[in-house]
């Protein structure tokens, strides 16, 4: 093994400049003659718009330019797409309603985007947007999921009747319902995935600059994917040819998928730096954050399992009614479908699945992808009603999963709802979690407690995801309009350092770290000497960016194809240099050597060689410097079991989270500690899911929880140390032999921490987040 | 416009500001000095954390004027060098940070609960203490581990 090489926890490349106040973040990135933008955005859930006065806030002290959407208009700019197209079950594309970047005559949620202000100073612009007078003529507003789509509901858009942006079923009806009508017993749970937002604690923020001599915009995002925005606002928004649009992203504080989207401010600025020619600036306040971020989750589902006399499970349906909010975000329409419906199996042999997904427009902000997207959605819906499935069936949640695990030879595993596991050994990461959680003990644990009046409570969740998104071939099939491979160049330079370019842009996860270490581990360069380089289109040559646990998985298997065609190279060059046939040339721990000898050149030598040709191979290329596009054969499927033990206060509704034990197959480690923060992240955000955060629209459609006053984040005494632990195993069709591992805590903790709280207080079921009031009312009730 | 005068990082500085200008705004903008960051509006999540006069203030929640004539120290302010605080080294080699936002807020508040409760810190009373710094990425496992890490450092 190389010193900092695979499976090493090396410290972090990133960590120093951090440490010291020397991130970049796109905030801090401040240029001459900048100018200050401010976006007006509707007061009210769902409005006409009958005019925009901008008289007095064009007058105003410093005011640069106002614009409204007919400016936007003029200019041939396109509106917000949505990239991924779900059929309905009347054969038809999802309805998509237009999306422009500023309203067009109407606006449909609180925070919609009706006018840009810029001006010298911020101050100045926020005054100002103060004085832009728009006369609205205010609507009935639709805010709740369950009855958007009602007969006699308010009409949101022309382009959606009845507030349907699609009917998704998958699966045999017919057969799912002869299965359930000769079960031995059907267990039901209706459920409430709670809406959240997603909140990377650096809030979004654009800074456009147009120069008038190349013809070029270049716009610093906050942006999870830099050559993704480049490509939607080039190519479906008109904002500027791709080869004129530089997107530079340096350090990114978090994405978590709030900062996939294409988003109106970033198009609005992009267009605005070149109309007024000086740079613009916009960073999102913590209130526009909430306002006008896509949000996460929000559905309302009735699931139903049919069970034979041993508990086996024997088909499954579940009819779910998704927000999407009041417009389709950038992957709006897949997260609940595809990325949703297609885990239903999870880690069980249920042979028959039939689901329904309606999708419903609401004047609430968009909703889109979030940490997991979909994945929570569905574990959390199948790892509750495993549960309540055990309780009918008298057996132990343990016991029901077991009798119902996909077995270790039977991978791969065609599931009926279109995906197939590559690897897993569930019952392997069954074992070691109950171990960790000392399952066993916890009768004597729970005694204990009562004699102080407290209620313990234990659950289990036994996951499986779907990531390393995607195999183009499969998304393509879907309705995706982008291809997912990740691209990557490994260039030497002639003395020997390394820099590695990638599509894959860290948000924090750590990459200059992670994939420094495969550099270190193929190809034998010290760490130190490598340096990785994202986030900037003008420097990497493609990508599609980070999301979906995918940046390992992809865009690590990228660079490995990449080095490999160095390697290859290398030799030709070592043959000729040390006077031997090329097939006779080994490569290892950095140097090409003579098979059988000590005769041997290190690849830093062969780099120079390389680029000071002056003996060199006939007819081959100089340089050391090669790219490689990966495309993975399927998805990843990381999965495992997490054991939260939590002890409820029934006089106050308190939930503690007592120990909380994690056992994940992410197949082959990296860097052991990123993937240990990776896990700690996640869970630590499924918990916040699970007992802390909920967003919430009133019948008017004001946001009452926009502001972190009213939005309670996961805080430190909110979470206790996480014990972690391993079962991998090795996925055949990943080359690195790795799985992601970023979305799986988000993913796991939400049903391990209500399943806890259900044993606790002896209920079917609670909706998240399991407050202490909502605890409390459900103990009463339990009483 | 009124002027202050200030020490930061042990440096005098001084400027003008509007009376709503914040002391955040100031060091960020004025003073260029961005390791200090705005994570939100309310005074909750702590990524502008500094210490003025030895104790942990939200310079998003201050005027810039409230800090005329006193002692600012900001993330910049630290190292010694190219030598690492002994509390960002404990940070460093605890993973306790990620995306690296809320970091700086984090060293800072480090600072004075160490100040106020000791180089000996147990996990309860680093976590009780932190509520008014929100991390996002790291569950806080490693960012309570740094703490203490870094506290017993800063006293050996």
């Amino acid at each position: 093994m190389a010193t900092n090489g695979i499976g090493v926890s090396v410290r972090r490349k990133e960590d120093k400049r951090f440490l010291i106040g020397k991130g970049n973040y796109t905030d801090d990135i401040n240029v001459v003659g900048q100018t200050y933008a401010i976006f007006v955005r509707s007061p009210h859930a769902h409005a006409t718009i009958n005019n925009i006065d901008t008289t007095d806030a064009e007058a105003a002290a410093g005011v640069v330019a106002v614009f409204t959407g007919d400016d936007l208009a003029a200019d041939g700019i396109a509106p917000l797409i949505c990239g991924v197209t779900v059929t309905s079950d009347d054969g038809e594309p999802h309805r998509a309603p237009a999306h422009p970047a500023l309203a067009q005559g109407k606006v449909n949620y609180v925070g919609d985007h009706v006018a840009i202000v810029i001006a010298e100073t911020l101050a100045q612009a926020k005054d100002a947007a103060e004085k832009v007078e728009v006369d609205y003529g205010i609507l009935p507003a639709v805010t709740d999921t369950a009855s958007a789509a009602d007969e006699g509901q308010q009409q949101i858009h022309e382009a959606a009747p009845n507030n349907i942006c699609f009917n998704w079923p998958l699966g045999d009806k017919q057969a799912v319902e002869a299965a359930f009508a000769s079960a031995h017993k059907i267990s039901t749970l209706d459920l409430v995935n709670n809406r959240m937002v997603t909140n990377p604690m650096e809030p979004r923020a654009a800074l456009g600059e147009y120069n008038t001599g190349t013809e070029e915009i270049t716009l610093h995002l906050t942006t999870q994917n830099p050559h993704l925005h480049r490509l939607v606002l080039s190519a479906f928004n008109q904002l500027a040819p791709e080869h004129k649009l530089r997107i530079v992203s340096t350090d990114v504080g978090g994405g978590f998928g709030a900062k996939i989207f294409i988003y109106a401010e970033e198009l609005v600025v992009g267009w605005a730096c070149r109309k007024v020619n000086r740079p613009v600036k916009w960073t999102s306040d913590r209130t526009e954050a909430f306002l006008s971020d896509a949000h996460g989750r929000d559905h309302v589902t009735s699931a139903e399992m049919a069970l034979d006399e041993d508990g086996k499970f024997l088909a499954m349906r579940v009819m779910t009614r998704a927000n999407v909010g009041a417009y389709l975000s950038t992957f709006g329409t897949m997260v609940p479908s595809y990325l949703y419906a297609f885990l239903f199996a999870g880690q069980y042999t249920t042979p028959l699945i039939y689901s329904e997904v309606k999708a419903v427009f609401t004047n609430t902000a968009p909703v889109d992808a979030s940490r997991g997207a979909g994945r929570p959605e569905a574990t959390f819906l199948l790892e509750r009603l495993v549960d309540v499935a055990a309780a009918d069936m008298g057996l132990d949640p343990v016991e029901i999963r077991r009798r119902n695990f996909i077995p270790v030879d039977a991978f791969p595993y065609q599931t009926p709802v279109v995906q197939c596991y590559d690897s897993g050994d569930y019952n392997a990461a069954l074992d070691k979690a109950l171990a960790l959680a000392d399952y066993d003990g916890f009768g004597a644990r729970a005694e204990e407690a009562k004699s102080r009046g407290m209620l313990r409570g234990i659950g289990l969740s036994s996951y499986v995801e779907a990531c390393g998104i995607a195999p183009s071939a499969a998304v393509g099939q879907l309705g995706a309009g982008v291809g997912l491979w990740e691209s990557a160049q490994v260039r030497f330079n002639p003395t020997g350092n390394v820099q590695v370019f990638t599509g894959a842009h860290s948000n924090g996860q750590g990459h200059e770290t992670t994939f420094a270490q495969l550099i270190t581990e193929l190809l034998g360069v010290p760490i130190e000497d490598v340096e990785v380089i994202h986030g900037d289109t003008a420097k990497t040559q493609f990508g599609m960016g980070t999301y979906g646990s995918r940046s390992l998985a992809v865009g690590g298997v990228a660079i490995a194809k990449a080095c490999e065609k160095l390697i290859a190279k290398g030799k030709k060059i070592a043959a000729h240099a040390l006077e031997a046939a090329e097939g006779d040339i080994e490569f290892a721990d950095g140097n090409f050597t003579i098979a059988g000898t000590d005769k041997a050149m290190n690849i830093a030598e062969v780099a120079f060689n390389a680029y000071v040709p002056h003996s060199y191979p006939e007819g081959l290329e100089p340089g050391f410097d090669e790219n490689a596009f990966f495309d993975p054969l399927n998805f990843s499927f990381p999965a495992g079991t997490h054991v939260c033990e939590v002890e409820v206060d029934p006089d106050t509704g308190v939930v503690e989270i007592i120990k909380y034990s994690a056992v994940d197959d992410f197949g082959k480690l990296i860097n052991p500690m990123i993937v240990e923060g990776q896990v700690h992240g996640g869970i630590a955000h499924g918990v916040g899911q699970a007992l802390l955060e909920g967003c919430r629209y009133d019948s008017e459609g004001q946001l009452i929880t926009a502001s972190f006053m009213d939005y309670a984040m996961p805080r430190a005494d909110n979470v206790p140390n996480f014990d972690i632990d391993y079962a991998p195993t090795n996925p055949p069709d990943n080359p690195l032999g790795v799985k992601g591992c970023g979305e799986a805590g988000a993913i796991a903790a939400p049903p391990a921490v209500i399943n806890a709280i259900t044993n606790a207080l002896g209920v079917k079921h609670i909706d998240m987040p399991a407050t202490p009031e909502n605890v409390w009312r459900a103990a009463q009730g339990a009483a | 416009m009124p002027v202050i005068n200030l020490r930061v990082n042990g440096n005098p500085v001084s400027g003008e500001v509007e009376a709503r200008t914040l002391l955040v705004q100031f060091l960020r903008d004025n003073l260029r000095l961005t390791g200090t960051h705005v994570g939100c509006d309310t005074s909750q999540c702590g990524a502008c954390v500094v210490l003025m006069d030895g104790k942990s203030v939200k310079s998003c929640t201050m005027l810039a004027m409230m800090a005329d004539d006193c002692d600012v120290t900001t993330i910049e302010g630290l190292a010694n060098g190219s030598e690492l605080h002994r509390m960002q080294q404990a940070f460093m080699d605890n993973h306790g940070l990620q995306c690296g936002f809320c970091t700086p807020g984090m060293i800072m508040s480090a600072l004075d609960i160490v100040e106020r409760n000791g180089n000996d810190l147990d996990e309860a009373t680093i976590r009780r203490e932190l509520t008014g710094n929100i991390c996002r990425c790291t569950g806080y496992h490693n960012i309570v581990k740094a703490v203490k890490a870094g506290a017993k450092a800063m006293g050996d």
